[in-house]
């Protein structure tokens, strides 16, 4: 595809932004005006997990299209891993405000009886840093390693997946969903791997 | 002359129909000219389903009176996977679930199996509100002003055997009317199951409950009837209850068989045993909110220590959670 720009990129840039707080800004909403349910909590931690899920996905699609011919997608691509980690970050305070009420007792203890929490807190730390080292500056000073340590999006989107899997109580369809969607887009890339090795 | 009071030796004072049932029947029959409306086909989907008034004797104690869950909470925020997983699926979808005409098929261990339909419930038991504590096992909890009468007056009609020991219950399982039962994903093997020990059943407390907040149930909270027990999680408190057996054995039940080492068969609550997924220390009493979780500790028994603590007496409850 080529990508004959009629619209400057910083239309597109915006449109970007604008679709990556929109979820975040109308769940703000939302609860403002009570409109969550009686357990607003609930709600809230189910969908900031699941839009963190929806981005990551989003993210990992980034390469394949760029492979297709759309190079200018991965100027977006920091825009949508900044908000994954934005949104991980929301989910993350939530669990600590409403479900561990900051006990750090509590918290230690939900990290080493609850392997699903350590898994998701897992997958929050290996967004960490790259979160941290998504400026321009950042990528400039650490060269090729830029490109090695942010590798570690498929260890989170894993961890991310096996967290989904383990709060699945009796019906694993949203779980088996994701996973077919995380299986093609890192497949896409073992098969890449594979082929360039040859 | 003494004056004499009239009394027919011919009708045993048990037989003798209680005012409260008595009048009653006007609800009943408010409630089944309905029927006879949508018999005729004059009625809509939407006068089927609205909860009509009861009436019953008001809950001596109040002391939770002031901590009501309010009526808009109890009715959207539900678990009754037949109708989905989410919590406001169950609103949205339990209306496709046709509650009349109703039977509820008891048998087992039982001298006088039989059936009893949805009429017989509604006129033949004294109703009175029981305003509970009712704690789901996923930590957060309602309180909820049931209308019902105890499930113990309903065994007894049955005649138990000695021999019964257990009691199981089945939600109706109508796959064309329960869109959560046609998921291919789901694990569950429907219908829906529960039990009790028989001593459990017959404790005062073990309510089957027709209604809340003074109305008959809406779909979503288990229509027409269903059973309410207090001190346990609330996955054993089964919805739209179509079969009761007496058994000798104890009865499997779905969330044990699904996940035995996260759901026991007695599921008291126990703020000391947690499940393994989360902690059962602490629960949201709903309606909460981001600012003001309403997190509170979990009570022994939800409460309910006091009056049942005695049934499992030299019991190891982390054992039998």
């Amino acid at each position: 595809m080529q990508h004959k720009a009629t619209l400057p990129p910083w239309c597109l840039t915006g449109l970007v932004l604008g679709a990556c707080s929109l979820p975040l800004v109308l769940l703000a909403t939302q609860l403002a005006r009570g409109q969550l349910g009686p357990d607003p909590a609930e709600r809230l931690m189910q969908d900031t997990g699941e839009w963190a899920l929806r981005g990551l996905a989003l993210v990992l699609l980034a390469s394949p299209l760029a492979r297709a011919g759309w190079r200018g997608v991965f100027r977006y691509r920091r825009i949508l891993g900044v908000t994954v980690f934005l949104y991980v970050s929301v989910h993350l305070l939530l669990f600590a405000q409403v479900y561990v009420g900051w006990s750090g007792a509590l918290l230690i203890e939900e990290l080493k009886e609850r392997p699903y929490v350590l898994v998701g807190f897992s997958a929050w730390l290996s967004l960490l840093p790259l979160a941290l080292t998504s400026t321009d500056k950042a990528r400039r000073r650490l060269g090729r390693h830029w490109r090695s340590l942010h590798r570690l999006i498929y260890l989170a989107t894993l961890l991310a997946w096996l967290h989904l899997l383990w709060l699945a109580r009796s019906d694993v369809g949203e779980a088996v969903v994701y996973g077919l969607i995380f299986a093609a887009l890192l497949g896409w890339r073992l098969r890449r791997y594979r082929q360039r090795a040859r | 002359m003494t004056k004499r009071i009239y009394t027919d030796p011919s009708i045993a004072s048990s037989e003798i129909t209680p005012e409260s049932v008595f009048l009653n029947r006007r609800a009943f029959i408010k409630a089944s000219s309905g029927t006879a409306a949508s018999a005729l086909g004059l009625s809509t989907l939407s006068s089927a389903a609205e909860p009509s008034e009861l009436i019953y004797k008001t809950d001596p104690d109040g002391s939770l009176r002031g901590e009501q869950t309010p009526y808009d909470a109890v009715t959207s925020y539900n678990n009754f996977y037949e109708f989905g997983t989410d919590k406001s699926d169950p609103a949205r979808h339990a209306d496709s679930m046709a509650t009349d005409p109703w039977t509820i098929k008891v048998g087992g261990l039982v001298d006088q199996p039989g059936e009893l339909h949805l009429e017989d419930v509604m006129s033949g038991f004294d109703l009175e509100e029981r305003i509970y504590r009712f704690r789901c096992v996923e930590a957060w909890s309602m309180v909820v002003p049931w209308i019902g009468f105890p499930l113990s007056a309903l065994l007894k009609r049955f005649a138990p055997r000695s021999e019964g020991r257990f009691v199981e219950f089945k939600t109706l399982y109508r796959r064309s009317e329960m869109r959560g039962t046609r998921s291919f994903t789901s694990v569950i093997d429907w219908p829906y199951r529960e039990g009790l020990r028989l001593d459990e059943a017959m404790h005062p407390l073990t309510l089957v409950a027709v209604g809340l907040y003074g109305k008959t149930l809406p779909n979503q909270n288990g229509a027409p009837l269903r059973l309410v027990v207090p001190w346990k999680y609330g996955f054993k408190s089964i919805k739209s209850i179509v079969e009761i057996n007496v058994t000798a054995e104890q009865p499997e039940t779905s969330w044990q068989t699904l996940q035995p080492n996260e759901y026991g068969f007695f599921a008291n609550v126990n703020p000391e045993v947690d499940h393994p997924r989360w902690s059962q220390r602490f629960e949201r009493k709903l309606p909460s909110s981001i600012f003001k979780p309403n997190r509170v500790p979990t009570l022994p028994f939800n409460g309910y220590e006091e009056q049942v603590a005695g049934l499992y007496e030299g019991m190891d409850l982390r054992q039998f959670y």
